[in-house]
């Protein structure tokens, strides 16, 4: 079999998604911090969205499989926490994608997350800028539950962080 | 890295009781998963526990590290088969939930000593503990608005919900002082440059956590003196309350059942 290019390992990686958010890739999501190779054997260095999310170790597990299927050899997936990931390095396709799902783009803070930013969010619905948190925290670590004033509609953010 | 042997063993107590606060923390707010007084609020805990649980395999896995042991299996010793006596958590985390006041404050108290001792390890020159607390600082945030805000609405709520805070204040003031007890060594962690005074993370949440409470309505003049019932507990971290051996047992019941099972 033939040596695995840096670009077809990108391509792999970009078609792994992240099972709570599954149209957005790891590679949009800004997770993958680095990937090296030395004949067949890769080191996929990433980094978690959340410590405690329990899609990391499932994600991990896919990114090996699919190198391997596609004839890597040994495949080491590193986690990193230094720097600390912010929501800041998702791709702007990855953001237009969030919001077409129905979960509120993350604002960008150029890491000056303070407390009156988290209270932001435009409504992925109808636009709207007047929406009301009603819980920081929702069904994964990474999503606040709001409510638009406007339309009415109930929905959730991608937290800035 | 030229430490002695002493610095070593200092510095592992120190990441060992942030952990195991952590970890104990976490597993109470894991409790109230199905009983919370409300949906969304059964959510919010839940999503802290598994914060917290989270945060604590992190610095698992730097003790981990930092002793030359295998920081993705390492931690699993540590948290299962570890005898509750040689866990280094605060008695403030060990305690039971109680009631819903007693649980949010708790979890108050302690996000703001988080916060602000985060703030400070950000500066640690072992980069590995400096790199994680960055990161969990800013998951933090959302711990902190979160539960401020429910003590501003509990004290300042009905005459049963300031009741039931200020009753939850009283119990639980004086086991904060632990929190701000140096680990045996701690002079030598702070030496190094790797961690920071407990006296001087003390003056900061005492500047954060004081204002909030009187804002909220609570009755703190009294409080500030009390100390921990000194008669029967020192302010080490190898004393604990009866409770956190039936927290361990319970935690690790299934572990020990199949030691060599994998998940």
């Amino acid at each position: 079999m033939e040596t695995l290019s840096s670009e077809k390992i990108w391509q792999i990686l970009n078609e792994v998604k992240d099972p709570e958010i599954p149209v957005v890739s790891v590679v949009e999501m800004g997770l993958i911090r680095a990937v090296g190779k030395e004949g067949n054997n890769v080191i996929v260095t990433m980094t978690p969205t959340f410590i405690g999310c329990p899609a990391l170790n499932v994600m991990q597990s896919e990114i090996e499989e699919r190198l391997r299927q596609a004839g890597a050899e040994n495949v080491t997936v590193r986690t990193v926490l230094s720097p600390a990931w912010t929501t800041d390095w998702m791709t702007a396709q990855a953001r237009e994608k969030l919001k077409n799902f129905g979960l509120a783009p993350p604002p960008r803070h150029e890491g000056q997350l303070d407390l009156a930013l988290l209270e932001s969010a435009a409504c992925p619905y109808c636009g709207s800028e007047d929406t009301t948190l009603k819980n920081s925290f929702g069904p994964t670590l990474c999503r606040a539950i709001y409510v638009c004033n406007s339309c009415r509609q109930p929905f959730e953010q991608f937290k800035p962080i | 890295m030229d430490m002695d042997q002493a610095e070593k063993q200092a510095f592992e107590r120190y990441l060992l009781a942030m952990a195991d606060d952590e970890l104990i923390l976490g597993h109470r707010n894991s409790e109230w998963c199905g009983h919370a007084p409300l949906l969304e609020e059964d959510i919010a805990f839940a999503n802290i526990a598994l914060d917290e649980i989270g945060h604590a395999s992190t610095w698992y896995a730097i003790l981990s590290e930092f002793t030359g042991k295998d920081p993705e299996t390492h931690p699993d010793r540590l948290v299962y088969f570890r005898d509750a006596s040689d866990f280094h958590s605060a008695r403030l985390v060990e305690l039971p939930n109680g009631d819903w006041a007693f649980s949010m404050l708790r979890q108050y108290l302690f996000d703001a000593y988080e916060m602000v001792k985060l703030r400070e390890l950000e500066r640690s020159r072992y980069l590995p503990l400096a790199g994680a607390a960055a990161k969990i600082r800013k998951e933090e945030l959302y711990h902190y608005r979160h539960t401020s805000a429910w003590i501003k609405r509990l004290g300042l709520g009905t005459e049963e919900s300031h009741r039931r805070l200020q009753n939850a204040l009283a119990a639980l003031w004086p086991y904060t002082r632990q929190l701000f007890t140096p680990v045996a060594g701690e002079d030598l962690v702070v030496s190094s440059g790797f961690g920071s005074p407990s006296e001087v993370v003390e003056i900061a949440w005492r500047e954060q956590v004081v204002p909030l409470l009187e804002e909220s309505g609570l009755q703190l003049g009294h409080l500030s003196n009390l100390v921990p019932d000194v008669s029967r507990y020192d302010g080490s971290r190898d004393q604990h309350t009866p409770h956190l051996k039936v927290l361990v047992t319970e935690l690790q019941s299934v572990a020990r059942l199949e030691p060599d099972s994998s998940w």
